[in-house]
């Protein structure tokens, strides 16, 4: 079975996995609108990392988080990252994109590169290996960590860790204004009054391992898929296809009634949170449900999909569903069970969910004790 | 087990290891590939120099292969490799916002700030639903790139990957080694 050994979480809600849960179930975000912010023409709303508190001047903003959240996540371990027996698989859609800006100066052009941000890494950290970059668009962080799943399946390494991460940058900002997919206020996903996404920074840090037996405390992650929906570059598919197939596999044998929640993605834009709708009800999991994090920490892009499997550890270790903040009406047009309070559940298993641009989509079943 | 493979350079074009015949180079090549051996899909005119390149390695792949159906499969996987990510475009998307007195952002090109939407673009081409991927290593590694392939094959419907190393660093600058693997 494939084991989680540690976790973290870096963003502007708190420094460890235990802050950011804990801030989450309260109901705080860090949305905040931003107005004039690197020159932008237009204000924008997004969850920011406060830059004057990373300014290690040899690491781009980036490449700290991610040494800060694996960091964190190594200090709950004894593992040593010097081995060869350790692979670190880094999560990211733009990592340092902001350094094409004529106008940045402070590190070489080549770290825009993002195997030369995760070499950066690995040398920090003194590890061998040559570091994989997952960039998937929104999913990656999913795809990083059934990545992480199937080299442990394969016998080469004992760890791998897994490190999502995307900072905001003008760059990122004004390519989804000019898509019109941000919404001008705090995200409201799956509502009839949704208009759009927000923006977040965060880093966030998972440790797994490859095991025989587990207790019934220890998280595993069960199995996961990743399909395209084979329809549009920017657009997702009217039947849920992809998604609904992610679904699917990921679900496996396991009857529904044993899922405490889909964690989907929820973005908050029209077409995204309609298709999952589609997609959960097609994969027959309508009487599960369902909740968004985009509310508390905007879209982390390349963090989100281990920024959310580890804060939908935690609540079911809380035995929470999450409320879904932003949520008040029902806006999608397959009957879907979301709400914006935080509910009980004894369940011990969820299946994380995301798309994105390229058509792709993928879902990770997690349970913890694993399945029984 | 690799079935077939394609080549493609600024300047040389090789299917299964035979050198295909052309006169241009560059990206005037890539048109070349297009009006020769595809013809059909005008969209490849919107398309990044990236997915360009995937999306004309890919059909000769394919027609190397024959039997081109189109119907919709699941169990054939697009997992993709490179270097510089979705350089090529990051670079075009950002001249559009370098300075504040033009300062017109393009959907049409931030879009392909993303390399994995090559994979997307091979998929929709051939409607597979099954799994697509892009991975960043930052020196091309035959090693990393047959195990993390091989490995690909746990997932239970997955039966043959179009896998391999598209990368491309400016519009005249690129090289893919693509092949049609099968479990």
């Amino acid at each position: 079975m494939i084991v989680c050994v540690a976790h973290n979480i870096i963003s502007p809600l708190g420094s460890t996995s235990a802050e950011n849960y804990a801030a989450v179930k309260a109901g705080m975000s860090a949305l905040k609108k931003y107005d004039g912010l690197w020159g932008l023409p237009e204000p924008f709303m997004a969850s920011l990392l406060d830059r004057n508190k990373f300014t290690n001047e040899e690491y781009t903003l980036d490449e700290q988080v991610v040494i800060t959240s694996i960091s964190k996540a190594l200090e709950q371990t004894n593992i040593d990252v010097t081995s060869s027996k350790v692979l670190f698989i880094i999560s990211t859609t733009k990592g340092n994109v902001f350094l094409l800006d004529k106008r940045e100066t402070g590190f070489p052009q080549e770290r825009v590169r993002l195997g030369m941000m995760a070499r950066q890494v690995t040398k920090h950290f003194g590890n061998p290996n040559e570091p994989i970059v997952v960039s998937n668009a929104c999913i990656s962080g999913v795809c990083a960590q059934i990545e992480a799943m199937r080299y442990l399946e394969g016998g080469e390494y004992d760890y791998v860790i897994v490190c999502g991460v995307d900072v905001q940058s003008a760059f990122i900002v004004s390519g989804f204004q000019s898509f019109k997919a941000l919404s001008p206020d705090e995200c409201k996903p799956f509502d009839a009054n949704r208009q759009g996404l927000n923006l977040g920074d965060a880093a966030a840090t998972i440790i797994y391992t490859k095991k025989d037996k587990v207790n019934d405390n220890e998280w595993v992650a069960c199995s996961g898929a990743i399909r395209n929906d084979a329809n549009h570059i920017s657009g997702p598919s009217r039947t849920g296809e992809g998604s609904f197939r992610a679904l699917r596999i990921a679900l496996g044998d396991l009857e529904p009634e044993k899922i405490a929640f889909i964690n989907a993605h929820g973005t908050a834009t029209l077409y995204n949170d309609e298709m999952e709708s589609i997609a959960i009800e097609r994969a027959g999991l309508a009487g599960v449900p369902v909740n968004s994090l985009k509310g508390y920490y905007g879209h982390t892009m390349g963090a989100a999909g281990v920024l959310e499997t580890i804060i939908s550890m935690q609540a079911v270790y809380d035995h929470n569903i999450l409320g879904t903040r932003g949520f008040e009406t029902l806006g999608v047009t397959h009957q879907i069970d979301v709400s914006n309070q935080n509910r009980a559940t004894e369940k011990r298993a969820f299946i994380k969910l995301l798309s994105g641009f390229g058509g792709c989509n993928a879902a990770l079943l997690m349970a913890k004790g694993g399945l029984q | 087990m690799i079935k077939h493979q394609v080549y493609i350079s600024p300047n040389e074009v090789k299917v299964d290891g035979k050198a295909l015949a052309h006169n241009e180079k560059g990206s005037a090549l890539l048109t070349e590939l297009y009006r020769n051996n595809i013809g059909d899909y005008p969209k490849f005119f919107k398309m990044d120099t990236l997915s360009k390149l995937g999306f004309i390695a890919s059909e000769l792949l394919l027609n190397i292969e024959g039997n081109r159906s189109f119907e919709p499969r699941e169990d054939r996987a697009v997992i993709l490799f490179n270097r510089n990510a979705s350089l090529q475009a990051d670079t075009h998307y950002q001249s559009t916002i370098q300075d504040p007195e033009h300062f017109f952002p393009s959907p049409a090109a931030f879009v392909y700030t993303l390399p994995n939407i090559v994979t997307g673009e091979i998929a929709i081409r051939n409607k597979y639903f099954g799994e697509t991927s892009f991975i960043v290593i930052d020196d091309y590694d035959e090693q990393i790139i047959m195990k993390n392939l091989d490995i690909a094959f746990q997932d239970p419907v997955t039966t043959s990957i179009i896998g391999g190393w598209v990368d491309c660093s400016d519009e005249e600058h690129f090289e893919a080694r693509i092949f049609l693997m099968e479990k």
